[in-house]
């Protein structure tokens, strides 16, 4: 017995030494091999143990790598001076521009920035010459020049031209192609080597090699164009747009499909794709090896060989299972129901499935190598798409598995406001090509990576505006800034409202009470002269006034708010406070909805007392004065004549341009219910409101802003805000806002 | 028997083989015998032990000390070697560059091909070696040391190894990236200095850099160099040949820059190692443009001159001083005339700073001005910004084209004055975070390229971008796209319950009543008695799930349960029956309208208590609203999750064993990550129920209060800053209280307190 207890012992501890030697050995080998391996076959194979140690620190002074003395920039420069060598910057640009040209153009050798700088930056659209015919995308995007605030029909004025001739697609097989395009081109009077033009392409090159050459000289123009490889790609030159199909709607577009952020975020497949696999000529040798990954589960890769006649003709040993497995699944239900979405390269680099799987907010997975990805010199893909390598096709499904659910919640919200800032039609597209040339012309004033990567998008944020950021409504979070804790009122006196100044001046005072109120700005147009000197009230903050004008400079005020046009609502102080929540939207008193006349088959406007509303008047709103700027300089001068020859609307074209920012209705605070009755009396408006005309003018203006902005951008809320003691049974004294009580 | 041996001499020869080495050989000895030892008796083994039972104990100790004694044996065979030699590398760590080891290139050998334009990623590199991992991180491998010097014995370089280089290598080195296993790199790093292509022999270099070891015409190499070219024309790429390598260089132009390939990187200025030059607040300087650079083309001269004139003192122009003694000194002074100003300390003095291209685009002094917190103003057509792939250089400087230079005052001019700060700020930012020496320039741009292997793991532009101050202060709300979700799918009712029976079915008929509740979970809390029958349970034409917990914990009901399909959750006591349908209804027409935020309807208040110096919660009427109770309160389903997982601190178990603050602690949770304040709507103040007596009372107690106040005080000290937001709205419907008949108030149910 005490024998085997001792063998026992010794087994046991025989045993653990074995173990902990072979499991102790492990990081042995890791740095004895490693060490042989520092040297790497060369000389030193055998070495010293210590040199083989990382980085070793030397005790030696080393010398700087740029001594100062011998600053060798410095120096040679000086050196060439004195030569006189050294040629002037100016003709070394020169030189630059006579080299860089065609292949290697950018902007500083082949773009002629003096025009843009004479006349701002102005789109010119060459006419159609008879006989030319267009395809139904190409005449989507001049008129989506033409109807924009670029436009100009003066060549003469033009810092940019696009041809009048279709040049979407140089794929000679197709029936669309443009045939002696390169004659015609030549021919233009303005054509002038292609400088300052802008070519838009969506196919180039054809079977078998699908090329990406265009078939004709552009010269010195830059391409916005599909589906371009880097190696073509002039970067800071060209623009890669995305592919999109004639249906394409040419203004507006659909929304994106995601209408809430379910948790966990993950959808039924994970990964899925259904396309066609190319037997012969390019592009399939990833779509060829997509089966490896297929797993019929979660993982959805379909492909089939059926394109083209003779499919049969070609078809390999899988054809038959993946054509049998492809059609078992609908491409529209995995669409929407996968968190992500593989894009693999097709005869060319881009496919409709990426624009599709954006709208979808189905994660793109990028697996097209060399795709310069749409409007990439802006837009930072990283936030909205997965950017595999056709390399590492294998690892994608446990990639895509490792992204963290918080990811997939802020990718799957990126695609979504992608989609809708830049690509949901065709016009934002063009819009977008374009604000890109006019940030590198004017590269001072450009756009930040932020502005064009965060609500509400690059087209709508303008840096012509402002350089800060803060002084815009969308950023105050992001920057960890708030808004300027004042307001400018703008109080707009228009003849008949004024028959005496009283009402004016009572107003003036009233405002000037306010805490948050920074200065006040009367805008005149009064057939009276002014109040005499001595009848103004004395006010604590600065009055200015202005003469017969309409429109109030947006750059006047620091402030962040401005305070509109007349009636008196007492609550100023509430209402301020309340859109410092929201700086971002209108924040107003009376509101006012909209619906949809099926009957009519149109919109209906109403001013009757609702449950809901979308919209708030602007005689007494508070809204960030940037909403000013782009009301002048995003809209277009026709939807602005109209609302100036009719004197009525600019409120509801105001609701529709914050709404189409925001994509939220505005908000609507506690209010005087008399309003109506009281402005009746007193106010220009009261005639107008009176008029049936009036009612129906506001009802077509609706519809006329609708058509321009290509859908409806109006949404409605159901709540107001109000202080948060209104009307509770409690001592008037505990509360802040008495004044609104009094209603 | 013999096989016994064979068997385990062949297992310990496998030990040895993972052991390698002689000097594990002796080892395999023992090891060997005891293997044997251990198989002989291992075949016995089981018919002995259940007859030892009694003896155990004994056998068990016995066993214990034996394994323990062979863990210290080994431990110490494992380490002892090994501390030796890392003291032995020690003790050689001071070594000479000059015991590297010499390599004579033959004159005939080959050189690379000059760098392909071509180049991208996906063409000319190499990701397999990158391989998969976990970690999303590339592996890095720096050649050793070697001196090479021609058929002659001339040395390639003038300067060899230079100190930037060193200390960029070594940086490299010690960091995450470094592996010492060439087999396993991503990317490999010569330790051939090519920095300053004026010390080197171009073609001997590339003859070198041919000879390495690994070399496969220069795939996944990567070359570090800041001052390209050369008289007279100065290329703006490095000029040796270097076939498929990258390139990291400072003062690549638009035509040599192989965008997605190379990297820019800034020109180190070894000043910014000398002079200390603290950080200083944003804001107005004496000057407002300031021309520091001493080689300037005459015609950038005189421009600038220009400029001066018609701008007077607004604008200062320095050159070096002519009648300084020469020395070291020299490069630390400026002159204006006969006026002597300290350099760098001068570019502090200045809102703008002219960085003008020289021969080369890259200049030094870029790194010199954004040290000095001064906002560059760039003139260099062509240029491309150093790490340009990740920063946004618009919030940090000004691009100008050259042309413009005579236009730069007014155009400067019309950048307001919060942007000029905004950019002193970044600048410095900029300069501190990946500037300031060559381990920062090293480290950047291996994590740029890291970011391009391992896309879906890039660090953020916010990462890349904001300063700390703005991490610190800005928020990136997890819900950010505007969003107003479709009523449909309803909301999910949690409801948290203990042993309430009574109360807890009557808060479930009142809600079933709600149209657009869409399922009913009920939380049940209780693990000592079981929920009550199916059959007694109310019947309602929703979906009711009771889910059982583990612990009585009150976090329980804000568990992110799949049984919550909706997004929008109804968090509701099992006590609050007072809330009406149409209180219940339009609350969550208001969530829609705000899914980001809490919604809920008695709000609170936290305030700062200036004689305590601490906060302080309050439940008296007040106009101010920062809380809302979640005794009933519609939130998104994310925040479940984010409440469960993500809550910092300790703050989740702060609220267990506290059986309290749980609304507390989500109203913080909800405001830090958002930035917004909730929504409190209609006008009720209390939970308050006609027959619940004193049972309510909880909120009213002083001491109940009192552990309130504890629990913003805790909670603002682990969140480092106090996120709850304070308004003065409430939501009501559009036409309440309004003098309008009720009938056709969508909500006319709504109103007491």
């Amino acid at each position: 017995m005490q024998a085997k207890k001792r063998y026992l012992a010794l087994l046991s501890a025989a045993a653990s030494l074995v173990l902990l030697f072979c499991l102790g050995g492990v990081q042995v080998p890791a740095t004895s091999s490693s060490r042989g391996g520092g040297g790497g076959g060369g000389p030193g194979r055998r070495r010293h143990p210590a040199a083989e140690r990382p980085w070793p620190r030397f005790s030696d002074p080393l010398p700087s790598f740029a001594p100062p003395e011998s600053h060798s920039d410095a120096a040679a420069e000086e050196e060439a001076e004195e030569r006189g060598a050294h040629s002037s910057p100016r003709l070394k640009r020169d030189v630059n521009s006579s080299v860089y040209r065609a292949r290697r153009c950018r902007m500083e050798s082949c773009f002629d920035f003096s025009a843009c700088e004479r006349n701002g930056f102005k789109v010119y659209v060459y006419p159609q010459q008879k006989g030319d015919k267009i395809s139904e995308s190409y005449a989507n995007i001049l008129s989506a020049i033409e109807g924009s605030r670029f436009y100009t029909s003066d060549p003469g004025q033009a810092c940019l031209l696009v041809l009048g001739l279709d040049t979407l697609d140089r794929d000679q097989l197709s029936p669309q192609y443009v045939h002696n395009l390169k004659g015609k081109v030549q021919g233009q009077p303005l054509w002038n080597g292609g400088r300052n033009h802008l070519i838009f392409n969506l196919y180039s090159g054809t079977w078998p090699d699908y090329t990406e050459d265009l078939g004709f000289d552009i010269g010195l123009a830059m391409l916005a164009k599909a589906s371009v490889g880097a190696e073509n790609f002039r970067p800071g030159f060209d623009v890669s747009i995305p592919l999109f199909s004639k249906e394409h709607p040419r203004a507006g577009g659909e929304r994106g499909s995601l209408r809430s952020n379910t948790i966990p975020p993950f959808r039924k497949y994970v990964l899925v794709f259904k396309g066609k696999r190319y037997l012969t000529g390019i592009g399939s040798d990833t779509r060829n090896a997509l089966y490896h990954v297929h797993n019929a589960e979660d993982v959805v890769l379909l492909t089939t060989c059926k394109h083209g006649k003779d499919w049969q003709k070609h078809k390999d040993a899988r054809c038959d299972r993946d054509n049998a497995e492809y059609d078992k699944y609908d491409y529209r239900e995995m669409l929407h129901n996968s968190t992500f979405c593989l894009v693999p390269r097709g005869r060319r680099l881009g496919s409709f499935r990426f624009l599709e799987a954006l709208q979808a907010a189905c994660v793109p997975v990028m697996l097209s190598n060399g795709w310069e990805l749409p409007f990439s010199e802006v837009i930072n893909w990283n936030t909205a798409a997965v950017i595999g390598d056709e390399r590492l096709l294998l690892q994608i499904p446990s990639t895509v598995r490792s992204i963290h659910q918080d990811k997939i919640l802020a990718l799957r919200q990126q695609t979504q406001f992608l989609w809708e800032a830049y690509f949901s039609s065709v016009e934002k597209i063009v819009l977008t090509t374009l604000e890109i040339i006019q940030d590198r012309v004017f590269q001072h004033t450009s756009r930040s990576s932020l502005m064009w990567n965060s609500h509400p998008g690059g087209l709508f944020a303008m840096p012509q505006y402002s350089v800060y950021l803060g002084d815009f409504p969308f950023y105050y979070a992001q920057l960890g800034v708030k808004p300027y804790p004042k307001f400018t009122a703008v109080i707009h006196a228009v003849t008949p409202l004024v028959s005496q100044s009283q009402p004016i001046l009572k107003l003036l005072t009233a405002v000037a009470k306010s805490h948050h109120c920074a200065q006040i700005i009367i805008l005149w147009n009064c057939d009276k002269p002014l109040p005499a000197k001595h009848r103004w009230p004395a006010t604590s903050v600065p009055v200015i006034v202005i003469e017969g004008e309409n429109k109030v400079s947006s750059h006047c005020c620091e402030t962040g708010g401005f305070f509109l046009e007349s009636p008196v609502p007492r609550s100023v102080d509430f209402a301020f406070t309340v859109w410092q929540s929201f700086p971002e939207r209108i924040v107003g008193y009376p509101a006012r909805s909209h619906f949809w006349d099926s009957n009519k088959e149109r919109w209906g406007y109403t001013s009757k007392w609702t449950n809901d509303y979308s919209m708030v008047l602007t005689g007494a709103a508070i809204y960030h004065r940037y909403y000013h700027y782009l009301y002048t300089n995003y809209l277009p001068a026709s939807l602005k004549n109209m609302v100036d020859q009719l004197a009525n609307c600019e409120d509801i074209l105001m609701n529709f341009l914050v709404s189409a920012v925001t994509k939220l209705p505005p908000i609507k605070v506690t209010q005087k219910k008399q309003y109506k009755e009281t402005m009746m009396g007193q106010s220009s408006r009261a005639s107008r409101w009176a008029d049936p005309d009036h009612f129906a003018q506001r009802q077509t203006c609706m519809n006329k802003f609708a058509s321009w902005f290509g859908t409806m951008p109006l949404v409605h809320s159901q709540m107001r805000l109000d202080p948060v003691l209104f009307k509770d049974q409690v001592s008037i004294l505990r509360k802040k806002y008495r004044d609104i009580e009094r209603l | 028997m013999s096989a016994l041996w064979r068997s385990s001499e062949r297992a310990a020869a496998a030990c040895v083989r993972a052991l390698g080495g002689p000097a594990a050989k002796w080892l395999s000895r023992i090891v060997g015998f005891s293997m044997c030892a251990s198989v002989k008796y291992g075949s016995r083994g089981p018919a002995l032990i259940p007859r030892m039972k009694t003896k155990h104990r004994v056998y068990y100790i016995a066993l214990f000390s034996v394994v323990l004694l062979g863990l210290i044996a080994t431990g110490a065979f494992q380490f002892w070697p090994h501390s030796i030699e890392s003291a032995a590398e020690w003790s050689v760590d001071r070594r000479s560059v000059h015991d590297a080891p010499l390599v004579r290139l033959p004159a005939n050998s080959p050189i690379p091909e000059r760098g392909d334009l071509s180049c991208r990623m996906h063409t000319c590199f190499n990701v397999y070696s990158c391989g998969y991992n976990p970690k999303n991180r590339i592996k890095v491998y720096i050649y050793p040391l070697q001196r090479y010097v021609d058929e002659l014995g001339t040395p390639i370089s003038s300067t060899g190894l230079s100190r930037e280089y060193n200390e960029l290598l070594s940086a490299i080195s010690d960091s995450d990236f470094y592996t010492d296993d060439v087999s396993r790199a991503c990317l490999l790093v010569p330790s051939i200095d090519v920095l300053n292509q004026n010390s080197l022999r171009v073609r001997e270099t590339a003859q070198a850099l041919a000879m390495l070891p690994r070399w496969d015409r220069g795939t996944n190499h990567l070359l570090f160099n800041m001052l390209p070219g050369g008289p007279p024309d100065y290329n703006t790429a490095l000029d040796v040949p270097r076939d498929k390598a990258l390139l990291a260089g400072g003062g690549f132009s638009t035509w040599t820059y192989r965008q997605g390939y190379d990297v820019s990187i800034p020109v180190y200025s070894p000043l910014s190692a000398e002079v200390d030059l603290p950080e200083r607040p944003p804001g107005p300087r004496r000057y407002f443009i300031l021309s520091s650079q001493t080689a300037l083309h005459r015609e950038y001269r005189g421009e600038l001159e220009r400029l001066k004139e018609e701008n007077g003192e607004a604008v200062l122009l320095l050159d070096k001083c002519s009648n300084l003694s020469q020395g070291a000194v020299s490069s630390r002074k400026r002159c204006y005339k006969s006026q002597v100003f300290d350099y760098p300390q001068i570019l502090q003095e200045s809102s703008f700073c002219v960085v003008l291209r020289g021969a080369r685009l890259g200049q030094a002094i870029l790194s010199d001005v954004l040290q000095a917190g001064c906002v560059p103003v760039i003139l260099a057509d062509s240029y491309i910004l150093p790490f340009s792939e990740v920063l946004d250089w618009k919030r940090a400087s000004v691009v100008i084209p050259e042309d413009k230079l005579p236009e730069i005052y007014t155009i400067l001019k019309g950048i307001p004055h919060r942007q000029v700060e905004e950019m002193q700020r970044q600048a410095r930012w900029f300069w501190d975070a990946y500037f300031r020496s060559m381990k920062a320039i090293g480290l950047t741009t291996l994590q740029i390229i890291n970011d391009r292997i391992y896309p879906y793991a890039a660090r953020s532009y916010e990462q890349w971008n904001n300063p700390p101050v703005v991490q610190w202060s800005s928020v990136n709300s997890p819900l950010f796209l505007p969003l107003i979700p479709p009523r449909s799918p309803g909301f999910t009712a949690v409801v948290l319950t203990y042993d309430r029976v009574e109360s807890l079915f009557r808060v479930i008929t009142e809600i079933s009543k709600v149209p657009s509740l869409a399922k009913l979970l009920v939380v049940w809390n209780n693990q000592n008695k079981s929920p009550p029958e199916e059959s007694l349970w109310p019947k309602i034409n929703v979906p009711l799930k009771v889910v059982r917990t583990k612990e009585n914990k009150l976090s329980n009901r804000f568990f992110p349960y799949d049984e919550i399909e909706t997004e929008a959750v109804l968090a509701i006591d099992d006590d609050i029956i007072m809330l009406t349908s149409d209180e219940l209804q339009f609350g969550y027409e208001v969530w829609r309208e705000f899914p980001d935020r809490l919604v809920g309807y008695p709000g609170r208040l936290h305030l700062w208590d200036h004689e305590m110096g601490k906060w302080k919660y309050e439940s008296e009427w007040t106009n101010e609203v920062s809380m809302v109770l979640t005794g009933a309160a519609f939130y998104h389903k994310y925040f479940n999750y984010l409440y469960t997982y993500k809550m910092p601190g300790d703050i989740k178990n702060w609220v267990d064993a506290h059986m309290n603050c749980e609304d507390i602690a989500m109203n913080f949770l909800v405001a830090n990550i958002t930035g917004k304040a909730p929504i409190k709507v209609t006008p009720r103040k209390k939970f308050k129920c006609p027959e619940c007596t004193a049972i309510d009372g909880l909120s009213l107690d002083q001491t109940h209060m009192v552990e309130r106040s504890e629990c913003i005080n805790k909670f603002a000290s682990v969140f480092g800053t106090m996120p709850l937001k304070v308004v003065e709205h409430r939501a009501d419907p559009v036409l309440y209280k309004d003098d309008f008949p009720e009938k056709l108030k969508s909500f006319p149910n709504i109103g007491s307190l």
